[in-house]
């Protein structure tokens, strides 16, 4: 793991997060519970977080790790959009996780849920099981398909998982189900998920939930929030402030 | 097929091998492009393959479960059409099973539900207890046409010597060994209607425990499954008997015809109350996930999978014809009404399958990152039809040359 200098500078909230992932990678993993807050007062709906996601994993067409829900209340001219964030929830207790035939995806020990692209056999169940629409097909595909060359930017190797691989031919994860992990090889590396790091309003906090002294923590003891389909169980670790 | 006349046969063969040649064009394109020439995306994950799969498997639980009328539970009645529904459920169960194949995303890993197995999972299960299933029919099938298989081993030409090499050596004819054959195909046929409920129910439970599907999540679902098996094998050997049957015109045939039209005119009657259980149910509820992809069933853009598919030619049609005394004696009409049927339950399970993925788990989903791969529309692929007809094409041969070459005819008593 690369030295990260310390952040002691607190006014930033970019510097505030960064120095509780700090804190956190020094606990033992199982002690960590990885957890995103998004302030949805903050949402501009600018989609810079899908673009971001996209960005760092080179995701190919169809495959969205991260989507920006868009919705229209009222009519016009009294209407307003609003936004809601979704990246995976990291469900405490994710569908996924038990619907899968060949435990190819499971709840890693620091509560991140993720899929062993080498194990994964492409059934779908998983897809099918997310109450959330997280999950998605790698069906080979490139944006520049069908032009005269598949651009570099496509065919460049990811590191998801702190695995490089590339793309190609039938090989995983052409043919698995992928998904939002949090960017756990970034924080790993001291750095935020890139949604966060890239959403211009602030509006997306991450840190460890169990760390009461937390910017998450603390936001969440102080500001109402709700998360997604909690009647379901899943127990999201996404939590949104309104 | 038919033995007194060639051109039908002639006509099978020509279609059968139309269908064989489209579906080397259909699995050259899925072997060579992977998923990408799919019509299915990240909304709809499941679409026509996943649907024929359990329309097949389908009609395997549901033709093995219609043998053990005889093998198991004694009604002798059926006893000309047992082995032939043994035969079509292991024909079917092979379809199916190559159709589910089709639709991995990494189809050499398929072996991992056995090296890896998740306890938790359904569809693990499902693996499980079909594979089971699979070994069980070819034992039962084995015992039950052994002395067959060794009396036809002694004909000459091509015949013979698949039943020889079928019969694994056994001579014996006697009727000592007959009895001991009768008596391990009734234990054997007793643990697989153990077998076929638990893997079909199993099929539908795979389906109910998704809880972010309401409209699967109901404890109905694995009976319905059950239920639909039945309907779906009886009509296809209603269709079978009634269409190819060696004693066609005889006393013996009309009689059985018309038992079994009752029974699958019962079972027809049964699924239309559960079928009416579900939907009215869902309707009354309200609940937008779940009450929305039974509006798309019943007033979507594919309306007539429903109206046509389900509603006139897997109840009405049915109805009518195994219902009316005068069409139930004739074993043309009856004949009719099973493959009314058996089109009749390929819509049911394409409406079981894709309108409950089509409706997004979140509002405004699909319009995120607007994407053919994020689409609440789907229409098979010409490549997942080419597959598909492929499969059928092999199932038809498989069928055909088992009808011709092994002893799996309905059998004329004595």
């Amino acid at each position: 793991m690369p030295e990260i200098p310390v952040i002691q500078q607190m006014e930033d909230v970019t510097a505030r997060l960064m120095d509780d992932l700090q804190r956190a990678l020094k606990k033992p993993p199982s002690e960590r519970r990885w957890g995103m807050v998004i302030d949805l007062t903050k949402c501009t709906g600018c989609d810079a977080c899908t673009v971001a996601c996209k960005a760092e994993h080179k995701t190919p067409p169809g495959v969205n790790y991260n989507l920006v829900l868009k919705t229209e209340m009222g009519t016009y001219p009294n209407v307003r959009e609003v936004f809601l964030p979704r990246p995976c929830m990291q469900c405490e207790n994710p569908p996924c996780v038990e619907v899968c035939p060949v435990g190819a995806t499971y709840k890693d020990e620091e509560g991140i849920v993720v899929i062993d692209y080498d194990v994964c056999i492409g059934c779908r169940y998983c897809i099918t099981a997310c109450p959330y629409g997280a999950r998605s097909f790698d069906f080979g595909e490139w944006y520049t398909m069908g032009t005269p060359e598949i651009a570099p930017y496509e065919t460049a190797p990811t590191f998801e998982y702190g695995e490089e691989r590339v793309r190609k031919d039938d090989f995983s994860p052409i043919g698995n189900v992928r998904k939002c992990n949090f960017c756990i090889e970034r924080v790993h590396d001291g750095l935020l998920p890139a949604c966060v790091t890239t959403c211009v309003g602030r509006a997306r906090l991450f840190g460890d939930l169990n760390d009461p002294n937390s910017l998450v923590s603390e936001i969440l003891r102080e500001r109402s929030n709700f998360r997604l389909k909690e009647e379901l169980g899943t127990e999201p670790k996404v939590h949104y402030l309104t | 097929m038919k033995s007194d006349n060639k051109g039908w046969s002639i006509a099978y063969w020509i279609v059968v091998l139309v269908m064989l040649a489209v579906g080397v064009v259909g699995w050259y394109w899925r072997l060579t492009t992977g998923h990408q020439m799919s019509n299915y995306g990240s909304i709809i994950p499941w679409g026509l393959w996943v649907a024929m799969y359990i329309y097949f498997i389908g009609l395997s639980a549901g033709a093995f479960l219609i043998s053990s009328l005889v093998y198991v539970f004694g009604f002798e009645k059926f006893r000309p059409v047992a082995r032939l529904s043994l035969f079509t459920a292991l024909v079917a169960l092979l379809m199916a099973l190559l159709q589910i194949w089709v639709d991995l995303g990494h189809m050499g890993r398929f072996y991992e539900v056995y090296t890896r197995p998740h306890f938790l999972s359904m569809m693990a299960w499902m693996v499980w207890l079909y594979s089971a299933y699979f070994l069980l029919l070819l034992a039962e099938m084995w015992f039950d046409t052994r002395r067959d298989l060794v009396r036809w081993g002694q004909r000459s030409g091509f015949s013979g010597f698949i039943n020889r090499l079928l019969a694994l050596g056994s001579k014996d004819t006697g009727a000592a060994a007959a009895k001991q054959d009768a008596k391990v195909v009734r234990v054997l046929g007793t643990i697989g209607v153990f077998l076929a409920i638990a893997f079909h129910g199993g099929v539908g439970a795979l389906f109910a425990v998704d809880k972010s599907r309401p409209m699967w999540h109901t404890g109905l679902y694995p009976l319905m499954f059950l239920l639909a098996a039945l309907v779906s094998g009886g009509g296809l050997l209603l269709a079978i008997y009634a269409f190819f049957a060696p004693d066609r015109g005889s006393e013996q045939h009309k009689s059985l015809i018309e038992s079994l039209s009752k029974l699958v005119l019962g079972l027809v009657l049964l699924y239309m109350l559960f079928t009416f259980a579900d939907y009215s149910i869902v309707w009354y509820g309200a609940i937008p996930l779940d009450v929305n992809p039974l509006k798309t069933i019943l007033a979507g853009p594919f309306w007539y999978v429903f109206w046509i598919g389900e509603f006139v030619l897997g109840m009405i049609v049915p109805i009518v014809l195994l219902g009316l005394k005068s069409t139930r004696r004739s074993s043309w009409w009856v004949g009719l009404a099973g493959l009314s049927i058996v089109i009749a339950f390929v819509a049911v399970r394409l409406n079981i399958v894709i309108p409950p993925l089509s409706v997004p788990e979140l509002a405004g989903l699909a319009q995120a990152a607007p994407s053919p791969r994020m689409s609440t529309m789907y229409l098979p692929s010409v490549m997942e039809w080419f597959v598909t007809i492929g499969i059928v094409g092999v199932g038809a041969a498989i069928y055909a040359l088992g009808y011709r070459l092994l002893p799996v005819k309905p059998q004329v008593s004595k």
